[in-house]
């Protein structure tokens, strides 16, 4: 004879999913796929931009002893080095902060911590790409000290 | 009745091992079995459990927990129904990789280092080696795993060339057995995401000429838990049962949404 408490059996488990494995809802947009697609570009283009930015750098003229100052100002006088350069620094930093907003997404477990450090790579990759570009556009290549004398280093072309 | 001299027909017409026990020229061996146990009875933690068995060259892992169920601890809890690689009940890790313990040798394993056994990661454990499988149905439902057609029921069988069939053959392999799902690394921290089973089942779908609900698949998948979810480790093709290329089929799928969006 069985008594009361051991027929009691315990209410089916099935159908009872964990809340972790339910797929928020509402999210509608292109936007994972524009990323996806996006990483794939930027990345075949940062390879020609990257290496053309080495090559130029390290390769032609005095090679990695001719890069200094005046070089860099010399370079940025040109329009075509200062799209180069602003190029890759988009595409350099959206490529790095989508691939870092991706690890975020695949590891951090808990949505604060993924909140957080999201917002983190956010803020520092906007600073990153609005100081970057700044200084692409205002960038000045005739710098004088307080007396009015062109600072040492700077390029050739100044003094005219 | 002249009798001629008749030798005797053997018992058996293959040629047997005589110094044999019976299993011919099977060769033996010990191995020594451990198995994560997950008792929630007794226990919130799991323990891993061993046991020495001396096992045939012919033997799989799960004949080997047979024997340990049957001969040593009936408490161990496993899923195996068909125990020839079709019904996908009997998937988990064995060490470190998911297979089929049902296809899975052990002669072929390490004999060397104990053989570790344990459930598939990512699903709920309910017990030993049974997982909850419904988070991982869940996801198969949703991506509509069925034909869908509109106007008239052909009155015969719907046609379909060689070559559309080829198409879609590789996933039509699948037995529903988790190993993918389980395997993959984005599966084990974000358990929303869709999967590579229920992918490659709708793109058993997608990819089906006759099928016409290929885009409402397509639009599911396009989700930030659908295919680009996928990083591309191969840990899906790698425990695929079936050979199943399993990364190749994902691929498909997000070319399709590509080529369905521009």
């Amino acid at each position: 004879m069985s008594t009361a408490a051991e027929t009691t059996i315990a209410a089916p488990r099935s159908t009872r999913v964990d809340a972790k494995y339910t797929r928020d809802k509402g999210k509608k947009g292109n936007f994972e796929m524009f990323a996806w697609l996006f990483m794939r570009v930027s990345g075949v283009i940062l390879v020609v931009l990257v290496f053309g930015h080495l090559f130029s750098n390290l390769m032609l003229g005095e090679g990695i002893h001719g890069v200094d100052f005046g070089f860099v100002a010399g370079k940025w006088a040109d329009p075509i080095w200062m799209f180069w350069d602003l190029v890759m620094l988009w595409l350099a930093m959206l490529h790095g902060a989508n691939g870092v907003r991706t690890i975020i997404n695949d590891y951090a477990q808990r949505d604060g911590v993924r909140f957080w450090l999201s917002m983190i790579l956010y803020v520092a990759t906007a600073a990153i790409i609005i100081l970057g570009t700044l200084v692409i556009f205002t960038f000045e290549p005739c710098m004088v000290d307080a007396t009015g004398q062109l600072l040492s280093g700077t390029p050739a072309f100044c003094a005219g | 009745m002249s009798t001629v001299n008749e030798t005797a027909e053997p018992a058996s017409k293959v040629e047997l091992n005589q110094s044999g026990d019976g299993a011919g020229a099977v060769e033996s061996f010990d191995i020594i079995l451990k198995v994560r146990r997950y008792v929630p009875e007794t226990s919130e933690e799991s323990y891993w459990d061993e046991w020495k068995l001396t096992m045939y060259g012919t033997d799989r892992v799960l004949d080997a927990l047979h024997k340990v169920k049957w001969e040593h601890d009936g408490s161990l809890t496993f899923r195996r129904s068909c125990a020839h690689g079709i019904c996908g009940s009997d998937a988990m890790r064995i060490n470190g990789r998911n297979r089929l313990a049902c296809k899975t040798l052990l002669k072929d394993l390490d004999l060397s280092k104990p053989i570790t056994v344990e459930a598939i990661k990512g699903l709920p454990v309910e017990k030993d080696l049974i997982v909850d499988m419904e988070p991982f149905f869940q996801s198969y439902r949703e991506i509509m795993p069925f034909l869908v057609t509109s106007g008239h029921e052909p009155t015969r069988e719907r046609y379909q060339s060689q070559k559309d069939r080829e198409i879609y053959d590789d996933t039509t392999k699948c037995i529903l057995c988790a190993a993918c799902t389980s395997s993959c690394p984005v599966f084990w921290t974000d358990g929303q995401y869709f999967g590579p089973a229920a992918i490659v089942n709708a793109h058993r779908f997608i990819f089906d000429s006759r099928d016409e609900a290929g885009d409402m698949r397509l639009e599911i998948l396009n989700d930030k838990e659908g295919v680009w979810r996928c990083r591309t480790t191969f840990n899906c093709s790698e425990a695929c049962p079936r050979g199943i290329q399993v990364t190749k089929a994902i691929a498909e799928v997000k070319q399709a949404i590509l080529a369905r969006s521009f």
